[in-house]
């Protein structure tokens, strides 16, 4: 028997009605908009391209971490002191103590990913709001970073890192770029801009992909697969949709809220990395509230605060808002205090149109 | 006649000092949908937590296919095809009706080196069996928050079905539904039972007992008043054991002097 009342789905409903409809909007409302305010400023050149996609593509790395915990049901706000805690931890261990860059690396990684996990154990074992528990790691984890860094150098911000990691081969994977023989044979035809004196006189102005970047869309192409194409995706809804739901089939939801908590940490650790590996120094104020922006992205790309629903890609257009929109109003030489005017009413905008839409999808009411 | 699948046999359920269940005991047999009455507060919701495994009882034995067992998570009683369809959270509406069907069980298949979900089967599955209850799904990705409350009880019934229940459980699966939506359900029930699946149905609603039910168990302030079978007892006892059986001495005869 079929339902008399129900209506017939249209295709263009189906394409247009999806969780991350608000953030396709959203990103196609912010080109267009810099596109006729700052057009010819060089935004859109080579070198203005890769300014702001290095940018979205940082937001873009934390956002898909906190993506797939918010939709795990948790948050976690230690996410910029993590940052700042996993650039110090590098730099002590490389500049300061003389240890190979790549092992530095990878201890950092192993302690920060480690962090995440006693995060999610005092969740699930204490029954707290997650809120609560990484708000305390929030100061917790800065604390130990300042300390650590004023015990070891009597300084806040620790240089040299750069130098330490030469001819390391753990370092480029995250500091380096890749394409360059590509775009020097693009400058070499006068394709893109090349520098016309000075000792790099020839080379490109932009002179390959960031790793950073290459970071960011590996983490949102595996992000998507996960919640999207497998099991453990389907586990990931349901903890966070209904985690007693869940667990009554046998999802093991404590677990997938930990290792959630755990690649929030790891993406936290590839944003520091390849921002130190960048600056080519380490400093105990840098991620500062990261978290938020993140959690911001996440919430522009269509996910419910409550979790159980949420979209990897719109996370990611999230982060790309975000770039665009700081970096435009630089470029189009506005004042730097409109960027938040301007993200707050796209902030609103987008979870209204988000609300809608997912009223619609779900059928809550 | 059939022997009982489950068997629980003087089951006591404390809660520090609240006593839950005071010694209750009752049976089920494949085929048979054995309703378990009573207020609200009686006991029942934990009376049946304790057969599926959330609840460890504080004594008294439970005996599955004529072998005592002990289960030690919701998950050992749904391995041995006891499968329970909760009262307040049987579903997710944010996901789809594919993924609250499957979840817990999702099929795998594996491309390469990469262990997927496989879609398509679950998608084509889900559909099938929803048809079977007599639900015509728009599409298997639709969210179960589009479904009325009806449909989605049917689709938590339709996926215990799927995975080899033996026992069904349903706490309360008609309370908050209208007049249409309930007969639905129960004529759901009706086809789980025929399938030759033992149904523990309980509701505080004696129509809706007495529209399905073989026997009859009335639970009242964590003590059973003893099992009657259809036919034995008419709606108004029922109504009144449920009440705190003031009819009680008038009933003895009919309720097989378990009282
Ligand atoms: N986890 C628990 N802790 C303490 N008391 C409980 C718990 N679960 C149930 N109870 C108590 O046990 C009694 C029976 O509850 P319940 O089984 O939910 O009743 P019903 O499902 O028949 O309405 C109630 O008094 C309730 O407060
Ligand atoms: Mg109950």
């Amino acid at each position: 028997m079929s339902d008399e009342r129900m209506k017939q789905v249209s295709t263009l409903r189906r394409i247009m009605i999806r969780p991350e409809l608000g953030a396709i909007s959203g990103t196609i409302l912010v080109f267009v908009f810099f596109l006729m305010i700052a057009g010819d400023s060089g935004m859109f050149a080579p070198q203005g391209i890769q300014n702001w996609s290095v940018v979205s593509a940082q937001f873009a790395i934390i956002a898909v971490g906190a993506c797939l915990l918010m939709i795990a049901g948790e948050f976690d706000l230690s996410v910029g002191s993590m940052i700042g805690f996993a650039g110090i931890l590098i730099a002590i261990l490389s500049v300061q103590w003389g240890w190979p860059t790549w092992i530095s690396i990878l201890v950092a990684f192993a302690i920060c990913v480690s962090i995440g996990a006693l995060n999610g154990f005092l969740v699930i074992k204490t029954g707290l709001p997650s809120f609560i528990v990484t708000l305390a790691f929030l100061y917790i984890l800065r604390g130990l970073t300042i300390w650590l860094s004023i015990l070891t150098t009597q300084k806040t911000v620790i240089g040299g890192v750069r130098k330490a990691a030469e001819g390391d081969w753990l370092a480029p994977v995250f500091g380096g770029k890749i394409l360059t023989g590509l775009f020097q044979w693009m400058g070499d035809h006068g394709w893109i801009e090349t520098f016309s004196r000075g000792t790099r006189a020839g080379q490109p102005v932009v002179e390959g992909i960031p790793m950073l970047i290459i970071w960011a869309l590996g983490l949102i192409i595996f992000g998507q697969w996960l919640l999207t194409r497998t099991r453990f995706g389907n586990w990931i809804f349901a903890s966070g949709g209904d985690a007693q739901a869940a667990s009554y089939v046998g999802v093991p939801v404590n677990r997938v809220k930990i290792l959630m908590f755990m690649f929030t940490a790891f993406c936290a650790c590839v944003f520091a990395t390849s921002q130190v590996m960048e600056f080519g120094s380490a400093a105990a104020d840098r991620g500062l509230l990261k978290e938020f922006e993140a959690i911001i992205s996440v919430v522009i790309g269509g996910a419910l605060l409550t979790g159980g629903y949420g979209s990897v890609v719109g996370a990611a257009l999230g982060a790309l808002i975000f770039g665009v929109v700081q970096q435009g109003l630089f470029f189009s030489g506005a004042e730097s205090s409109l960027f938040r005017v301007f993200l707050g009413t796209i902030l609103i905008l987008a979870v209204i149109l988000n609300t809608y839409i997912r009223r619609i999808i779900t059928g809550e009411r | 006649m059939t022997q009982p699948i489950i068997e629980m046999k003087d089951i006591e359920k404390h809660f520090g000092p609240v006593i839950a269940l005071g010694g209750v005991s009752f049976d089920v047999c494949p085929g048979e949908v054995h309703c378990l009455l009573g207020d609200n507060g009686a006991g029942k919701s934990t009376f049946i937590k304790t057969m599926s495994g959330v609840h460890k009882p504080t004594s008294g034995t439970i005996l599955f296919e004529g072998r005592e067992m002990h289960f030690d998570s919701p998950r050992d009683a749904m391995a041995a095809g006891i499968a329970t369809v909760y009262q307040d959270l049987a579903m997710i509406p944010l996901m789809s009706v594919t993924r609250n069907f499957w979840m817990g069980n999702e099929p795998v298949r594996k491309i390469g080196p990469f262990r997927m979900m496989d879609f398509a089967r679950a998608n084509r599955v889900t559909m099938e069996e929803m048809a079977k209850m007599g639900i015509n799904l728009r599409e298997p990705n639709q969210a179960v928050g589009t479904l009325s409350g009806g449909e989605r009880q049917t689709v938590a019934i339709a996926r215990a079905v799927y995975f080899g229940a033996k026992v069904l459980i349903l706490d309360e699966p008609t309370s908050a539904l209208g007049v249409r939506q309930t007969s639905n359900v129960l004529a759901t029930i009706d086809k789980v039972r025929k399938g030759g699946i033992a149904v523990v149905f309980i509701t505080h609603n004696v129509r809706h007992a007495l529209a399905v039910g073989d026997r009859f168990t009335v639970l009242n302030r964590g003590k059973t008043l003893g099992t009657a079978r259809r036919g034995e007892i008419t709606p108004e006892e029922l109504q009144d054991l449920m009440a705190g059986g003031q009819e009680l001495a008038q009933l003895e005869s009919s309720l097989g002097g378990t009282v």
